[in-house]
């Protein structure tokens, strides 16, 4: 019987060197016994635990498990890095968030509820970063795509599932302007990060 | 951008501004941006209810109309080019507020007769899924937040394949045969004929008969020559010309003639 340090070590090594998240039942063709999935998921746990504290984390994610640096330590990975990943525009967060909490939409519903027109070039955005993708038809004439967010967008996200999105707000009939700064567009930078500080 | 928003507050083109514009200022510049930072008719309309902190489920559609008008007017002075949608979206706003003015039956419910039922939902749907998009957007994200961790061990390793050290030998020994058998032709046709040597051979055993193998080879005379020696040989024995035997593992080879051998 393998002892569970041992076991350990084979996943933290098996995992470090793994450049996408490996999932628990890929993770048991590690041993040549049957270690059972709570077995392996306790182990797993544990090793979270001993890497805490470490400037990389262990994490549960839609596909299995990944070890990734600490988001904390972003600004200072950043300055070995010679370009910021961009931004996505408000158009292409609020087609995602529709199809994240929407899904399975066609581009007809996004359009409906933003009130604009969907470029084709949004969609494609999303569709070439892997986190979206086509499910279906809807049987209306046209037959249009109907679109869903894929496991890589909630790997991505650091998420398990899309009941781990954020949960939706219910709208207040009122809103001050404190509490919504991204109300005043003049007031900021094009760029979105208006989107960025509404986070906060 | 935010520095240039501030200023109107206190000064404009140099000027000083003495008291807060009662209504949406825009800077004749700031119209492109503005186009750029509204997401479409609900999002302008939106950003002109809450910015006046209006209920949303009880707008005053004759103000709200108003300035959705005039901002949509001044973008279209601009020539800024103004997409269809808040061109419906204008319609829309005039058509809620013609019904507005319309008596309602008393009986009706009210849910179903406020003309502005349908406006108010998609904005509240529409307001939530921005909320949404800006939660998203706050999640930490792989490549921009996090980076996943790669050891190298698997990847430059797994699709390469193996080579052992007797592969090596292999190649090599295949590489000396190939080099042997050019050696051959080069020799056999300018400097060391194989049919020559084979004469020579002939010639020899004529006089001695059988020869052990190894008298016909001369050390000294080099490689070369030793090589042509043995293919001359193998060739005569390829024609039957001559017999090489040998009668157990390690025992002496003895070559002799194949007439003479059948005698």
């Amino acid at each position: 019987m393998l002892q569970p340090t041992e076991a350990k070590r084979v996943l933290e090594a098996a995992l470090l060197s793994a450049s996408e998240p490996v999932a628990v039942g890929e993770l048991k063709r590690l041993f040549a016994e049957d270690l059972g999935a709570e077995t392996l998921r306790r182990l797993l746990e544990e090793l979270r635990e001993e890497w805490s504290g470490r400037g990389v984390e262990l994490v549960s994610l839609a596909s299995g498990w990944r070890f990734q640096t600490r988001a904390e330590l972003r600004p200072f990975i950043e300055r070995l890095r010679q370009e910021r990943p961009p931004r996505y525009s408000r158009a292409v967060l609020e087609t995602l968030a529709i199809i994240a909490y929407r899904q399975p939409v066609t581009r007809g519903d996004i359009e409906n509820l933003r009130g604009v027109s969907v470029s084709a070039s949004i969609m494609q955005t999303l569709e070439a970063r892997g986190w979206i993708d086509v499910v279906g038809h809807r049987d209306t004439p046209g037959r249009p795509a109907l679109y869903a967010t894929t496991a890589s967008l909630l790997d991505d996200l650091g998420l398990r599932s899309l009941q781990e999105l954020p949960p939706l707000e219910e709208i207040a009939r009122t809103v001050s302007l404190e509490a919504a700064p991204d109300a005043q567009p003049v007031a900021q930078d094009p760029s979105g990060d208006a989107t960025a500080s509404g986070g906060a | 951008m935010s520095a240039g928003a501030a200023a109107p507050v206190a000064r404009i083109y140099g000027e000083p501004l003495v008291e807060l514009p009662a209504d949406l200022y825009i800077p004749p510049d700031a119209l492109e941006v503005m186009l750029e930072a509204f997401q479409g008719p609900l999002d302008l309309l939106l950003y002109l209810i809450r910015r006046q902190n209006l209920d949303v489920l009880d707008i005053a559609m004759a103000p709200l109309t108003r300035q959705y008008l005039e901002y949509v007017e001044a973008m279209r002075a601009r020539n800024l080019e103004l997409a269809a949608e808040y061109l419906v979206m204008a319609a829309m706003l005039m058509e809620i507020k013609s019904r507005m003015l319309l008596p309602r039956p008393p009986a009706a419910p009210e849910a179903e007769q406020d003309p502005r039922a349908e406006l108010v939902r998609r904005l509240l749907e529409y307001e939530q899924m921005k909320l949404a998009a800006q939660k998203l957007e706050a999640l930490p994200q792989l490549g921009r937040d996090v980076f996943a961790t790669t050891v190298l061990f698997e990847r430059a390793a797994a699709q390469l394949p193996q080579v052992s050290v007797h592969d090596l030998v292999e190649a090599w020994q295949a590489l000396l045969y190939r080099a042997r058998l050019s050696a051959h032709h080069h020799i056999s046709r300018e400097e060391l004929s194989v049919r020559e040597y084979m004469s020579r051979i002939l010639r020899q055993l004529r006089e001695r008969r059988v020869l052990e193998f190894t008298e016909l080879f001369d050390a000294a005379r080099g490689v070369a020559v030793l090589v042509v020696t043995l293919l001359a040989l193998l060739e005569l024995a390829r024609e039957s010309l001559i017999d090489i035997t040998q009668s157990q593992s390690y025992a002496p080879i003895y070559v002799r003639l194949a007439h003479a051998a059948a005698h």
